[in-house]
């Protein structure tokens, strides 16, 4: 009787003692991020590994999304006859809602689980210690700067998913479905303000923030076992996606 | 060094694209415009209501916009709503007594400002008044309004026949 009790207490604490590890970890990683600048060369390769090489697939699923969101949103609002605003429903909901928040799952699949994995098998292969055994301080040499790759590719992948998205939006309203090209624009251009461009960047700041470090947390601090990596990984992708809608919401009331 | 060239390449290509992006975002679906020759003149309207008018709407001569509403405040001496226009100065022949109305883009669409010309020979200057002025249409007075004219006629109507009888 008193197993199941036991378990849900050792596991609030387990939770807890994560949380706390992690806080202590982000204080780390941002009290050394000015340090990382100087160095630009390590934090320019680490923005190729998790922004040049995310680009193909944000461009892909931006596309797609776009391409979806034209079909979906012309099919309700011919329903009431008005269909040209098309344009400002789909660049309101991509950008304050679906590119941030597409962009960081997705990042956090592609670039993060490579994060997480690639220090977690650091960690399994003793390549941290060996730094640290050098008087390398591995947390400046390799972490830091694979956070701040992904704190800088976040908001531009977000800008180049949204921008490709509108794409597919006008592809499929536009040129497919036939909605005035004129109309379309210039609705949008009428009912989006320069905050609403804002409030998608700055919550696409924040998601790769977030993501970036779960990423490097999970991987820093991963078992030194093949399975250990594996949960890393795992733990990754699960905790970002979570992170992301919960900061999400957040967000949206502080910015709505 | 050749590897490390290419990754410094793409990531370059990777950064422009994402401020292209960005930029894109910021001019093309806003109604923003970014001019680099930005001369402006101000002008100032008071309303009795401006209805659905927002700071940012557009100014218009017959359909063109020559500007926008600069911002929107109350003056608490006249009890009126104040509205200051910014006028692109290549129209500056604008006779000075014109009337600006507050206008709706279609049926649900936004307010804007509309300005039609005066016959005066002399235009506006920085900082002018409008002197003629009219006000946003309130759906909701215009409804009102409609509604007692037809009880008043119908009343009208009832004692008509009375009296001539």
């Amino acid at each position: 009787m008193t197993g199941l009790p036991g378990e849900l207490i050792a596991s609030l604490g387990g939770f807890l003692e994560r949380l706390g590890a992690m806080t202590r970890f982000a204080g780390q990683v941002l009290w050394q991020s000015p340090a990382a600048l100087l160095r630009p060369r390590l934090v320019v390769e680490q923005v190729y590994n998790s922004g040049a090489l995310s680009l193909v697939i944000i461009m892909t699923c931006g596309l797609f999304v776009g391409m979806v969101l034209g079909l979906q949103g012309h099919d309700l609002l011919q329903r009431f006859g008005s269909e040209e605003a098309l344009g400002t429903g789909a660049a309101l909901s991509l950008l304050k809602e679906l590119g941030p928040v597409v962009t960081a799952l997705l990042f956090a699949g592609r670039a993060g689980t490579a994060l997480a994995s690639e220090l977690g098998l650091m960690r399994a292969t003793d390549q941290l210690s060996a730094m640290e055994v050098m008087a390398v301080d591995p947390m400046r040499r390799v972490v830091v700067p694979r956070f701040l790759g992904g704190v800088i590719s976040m908001p531009l992948l977000t800008a180049v998913f949204i921008a490709v998205a509108l794409f597919g939006v006008q592809l499929v309203g536009v040129q497919l479905l036939g909605v005035d090209q004129g109309q379309f624009w210039s609705q949008m251009r009428g009912a989006v303000e320069l905050g609403d461009v804002a409030e998608g960047l700055i919550k696409g700041l924040v998601f790769g923030v977030a993501c970036s470090l779960i990423a490097v947390f999970e991987g820093y601090n991963a078992q030194p076992t093949a399975e250990g990596v594996g949960r890393a990984t795992t733990r990754t992708v699960v905790i970002s996606a979570v992170v992301t809608l919960v900061l999400d919401y957040i967000l949206t009331v502080l910015m709505l | 060094m050749r590897p490390s060239r290419a990754i410094d390449l793409s990531t370059g290509l990777f950064v422009l694209l994402g401020f292209a992006a960005i930029l894109f975002l910021v001019t093309q679906i806003t109604n923003r415009e970014f001019s680099l020759r930005s001369e402006t003149y101000r002008l100032q309207a008071q309303f009795d209501n401006v209805g659905g008018l927002k700071a940012g709407a557009p100014v218009s001569m017959a359909g063109v916009t020559i500007g926008r509403v600069e911002s929107i405040g109350y003056d608490m001496n006249l009890f009126k709503a104040v509205v200051t226009l910014r006028i692109d100065a290549n129209y500056d022949q604008i006779p000075n007594d014109s009337d600006a109305s507050i206008l709706t883009a279609g049926l649900l669409g936004g307010q804007y400002i509309g300005i039609s010309p005066g016959g005066s020979d002399e235009s506006f200057r920085d900082g002018d008044r409008v002197e003629f002025v009219q006000d946003a249409i309130v759906l909701e007075n215009l409804i009102s309004k409609y509604l007692f004219s037809q009880a008043g006629s119908r009343d009208s109507n009832a004692e008509a026949p009375a009296t001539t009888e």
